[in-house]
């Protein structure tokens, strides 16, 4: 059961895979997808083994992937509540 | 084709709110660091409760000089090596605001240098966040005084050969209260260090090694952004308290990083109200701000 | 508004220039300097460093005038009304920010009492020559105002009239002293604050969701100013840059950009311009002339009426933006104009430029380290007269 999720802003991504290298989980990959700049965003391939620490977040140069935690609802969600642009 | 988009129902990052996401996104490279240090920053700001609205962040000419446009707070991207006396002139006249410098090697080491080494001697309360990617980014990749030696660049086609600045060793001696150098692998470190600078009166500095690899780390063959990530994961020794003549960087060697410095002293402004309340007794008149009518 | 009692020292003093513009920069608000020493503009911030902590003013010495420069502006994004003082040398240092100042639309206030150059020149001895270098010595295009007083009374009016300008504008002004306005003692008249006219900076009231830093408003079309700290979360930077302070380097923003900034003296011009005139009406020949020159050209003028001759005087009190609306009304109806400046010809050109043709220009120029000799203006007076 996943502890956390991350979201993912697709177009601001340039797959520099700071992500995918330093998620403590290997939680994520670079997916085959494009983003319109050409670059391959990542996915979560394991999001069952997410627990929601935001190192992602913090590594992601572009501020297009965070992660949180979903175990602890009302604690964690952030006061607005933003959609980010992820139309994929 | 999997889609790449996970979990619908998801709080907002909450450093969305300190960027200005109206100019995402931004113009650094693919694995460039200094994206990261940014997190860290907003991290760090929320982390430490600080008040926004009295934060400004000040910024000089460069790649890491573009931070000041994308964070939505009070800004200003000054000119090159002269983010600092800018600041200087900020916090004199605003005591109440907390002034951040966030700039790159070249802007405060080289043609900032002076005003570096004397605000820290004057111990100014201003926090200094350098991001050092050895090189100078934006112009191309030029030789710059923090560049370690026989590195290529776009002046030292055969390698450089003059030394460079060991950036604490330089601020710790110019009367520096707080110096920290960490990487940009070193994310929850640097955040908490730079809520710990922010908190301390005086003029403080964190170094960050960042990646450059369109320049730096492409014409000297180290990979991209993600292989200088892991080289620094590698090559990282966390020394806290470490002497700073002893945290030189070199081209593949070591990178010593943590807290190297942490002391008191009075600062300046404290200085100057102490000094001059002392010497005038009820004829000082201090300034206070807002001071313009 | 009205000055700040605080600060102002009311009643008939006895000072030299140098002296007298740090008591017009108390008097016009003034509360933060930054400066560096240099001869012979020193006792300026030397004052305001001995009368800051009595104030509720600040000053800090800086390393060097790039850092007083920018440090002015800082102060200035702070809340302050700030100014700084320098010489040739120093002025030629402080260009970049100048530029800065400009872009940025910051107000605040240069001194610059010239002395000899170039380079470090006569460092106790007067010139005129930094007058080309107040309007152009930035890269790119621009206009700035400049103040030129001729004795130490106008040193403390005309500092005034410069902060004031400046917070009008949002422009960067210049008092262009010399060094021996800067250093002759005489009657200065400081009067009640209630007495000397202020002019406010020109705060937003605009909601932080419409507020934009440069979005021009108001008749001479000026963008409202604020400062840090109040919440607006401004962005300012010497990129060209859109309403919002966004860098915005296109073309097409380039091109409204610079033309609004320079427009906002240009289009003012003629309100801007402040000027002293005699017998021009029916004079044969007009004697330009400013600073401590037109006290020279002030003997020579009123000998050659003494002897018949029909000479007016044209003092430039803003020698930038330059009259040209009044040369240009001039020139048709003269034999010529006698320019004289403590300068080897940078003004004369200006009044080339606006005559077009139309009448003789005469220069009486001068390497610089003393001032002329009437006789040197009278004799030019004459010779154009012929």
């Amino acid at each position: 059961m996943a502890r956390g999720s991350v979201s993912i802003v697709v177009e601001r991504c340039k797959a520099c895979g700071f992500c995918v290298e330093f998620c403590p989980g290997k939680v994520l990959a670079l997916s085959a997808a494009f983003n319109s700049k050409g670059y391959h965003p990542p996915h979560a391939v394991t999001p069952e083994k997410c627990n929601g620490c935001d190192l992602c977040g913090m590594y992601c140069p572009d501020f297009a992937i965070h992660g949180y935690r979903t175990d602890k609802p009302a604690a964690e969600a952030a006061e607005t509540e933003k959609e980010p642009d992820d139309a994929c | 084709m999997s889609s790449p988009v996970i979990s619908i129902t998801k709080p907002g990052n909450p450093v969305e709110d300190i960027l200005r996401t109206d100019r995402m996104p931004h113009i650094w490279c693919p694995g460039c660091g200094i994206g990261t240090t940014v997190n860290c920053f907003t991290r760090a700001l929320i982390d430490s409760k600080t008040d926004l609205d009295k934060l400004s962040i000040v910024s000089g000419i460069g790649c890491t000089g573009r931070v000041a446009g994308y964070v939505n707070l009070d800004s200003f991207h000054t000119t090159h090596g002269r983010a600092i006396p800018f600041a200087t002139g900020l916090k004199l006249a605003s005591p109440d605001m907390t002034v951040v410098v966030y700039s790159g090697d070249g802007d405060l080491f080289a043609i900032g240098g002076n005003h570096l080494i004397h605000a820290a001697r004057r111990n100014l309360d201003i926090k200094v966040i350098c991001v050092n990617n050895l090189t100078y980014a934006m112009t191309g990749g030029q030789t710059g005084p923090a560049t370690p030696l026989d590195v290529i660049t776009a002046t030292a086609a055969y390698g450089t050969y003059d030394p460079p600045f060991n950036l604490p060793q330089l601020v710790d001696a110019a009367g520096a209260v707080y110096v920290a150098r960490w990487t940009t692998f070193h994310v929850r470190q640097l955040a908490k260090a730079m809520a710990e600078m922010f908190k301390k009166k005086g003029f403080g500095f964190i170094e960050v090694i960042s990646p450059c690899p369109t320049l730096y780390q492409r014409r000297n063959r180290m990979g991209d952004g993600l292989d200088t990530m892991k080289f620094y994961k590698q090559l990282s020794k966390i020394k806290h308290g470490a002497p700073t003549s002893e945290v030189g960087l070199s081209k593949s060697g070591e990178i010593i990083v943590g807290k190297f410095v942490d002391r008191e002293r009075p600062d300046f402004t404290t200085m100057m109200h102490a000094h001059l309340a002392e010497q005038l007794g009820d004829k000082y008149l201090p300034a206070e701000a807002p001071v313009c009518s | 508004m009205h000055a700040d009692p605080v600060g102002v020292l009311t009643g008939a003093h006895f000072l030299d220039g140098d002296h007298a513009a740090c008591e017009g920069a108390i008097a016009a608000g003034a509360r933060f300097s930054a400066g560096y020493p240099i001869t012979p503009s020193t006792e300026v911030v030397e004052r305001f460093s001995q009368r800051a902590p009595k104030i509720g003013a600040t000053f800090i010495q800086m390393e060097d005038e790039l850092a007083a420069s920018i440090a002015i502006l800082g102060a200035a994004w702070g809340g302050a009304k700030a100014f700084t003082v320098t010489s040739g040398p120093g002025f030629s240092l402080m260009m970049e920010h100048i530029g800065y100042a400009v872009m940025t639309e910051t107000p605040c206030v240069f001194i610059d009492v010239q002395r000899g150059g170039p380079s470090t020149g006569l460092p106790t001895l007067p010139a005129q020559a930094d007058m080309m270098q107040v309007k152009w010595g930035s890269h790119g295009d621009y206009e700035i105002i400049a103040l030129c007083p001729n004795s130490p009374q106008e040193c403390f009016d005309l500092v005034i009239k410069a902060f004031n300008y400046s917070e009008q504008y949002r422009v960067p002004v210049f008092v262009m002293m010399d060094e021996v306005v800067g250093h002759m003692t005489e009657k200065v008249v400081i009067p009640r604050a209630e007495e000397i006219e202020i002019e406010p900076r020109r705060w937003t009231s605009k909601d932080k969701s419409a507020f934009q830093i440069f979005a021009p408003c108001g008749d001479e079309q000026v963008p409202e100013m604020t400062k840090a700290g109040d919440g607006y979360k401004v962005h300012v930077t010497g990129l060209t840059h859109n309403e919002r302070g966004y860098p915005d380097m296109t073309p097409a923003v380039q091109d409204s950009l610079v033309r609004r900034l320079v427009g906002k003296i240009r289009d003012n011009a003629e309100k801007i311009c402040i000027t002293e005139q005699h017998d021009i009406e029916d004079a044969d020949v007009v004697v330009v002339s400013y600073g401590i020159t037109s006290r020279v050209a002030q003997r020579a003028i009123e000998t050659g009426r003494a002897e018949g001759l029909k000479v007016g005087s044209l003092r430039l009190i803003t020698a930038w933006p330059f009259p040209d609306h009044i040369i240009r009304a001039i020139a048709p109806k003269v034999k010529g104009i006698v320019v004289a400046e403590l300068n080897l010809g940078q003004m004369v050109r200006e009044v080339e430029r606006s005559a077009a043709g139309q009448c003789k220009v005469k220069l009486v120029g001068h390497a610089g380290g003393t001032v002329h000799k009437p006789e040197e203006i009278l004799k030019a007076i004459r010779e154009v007269v012929r």
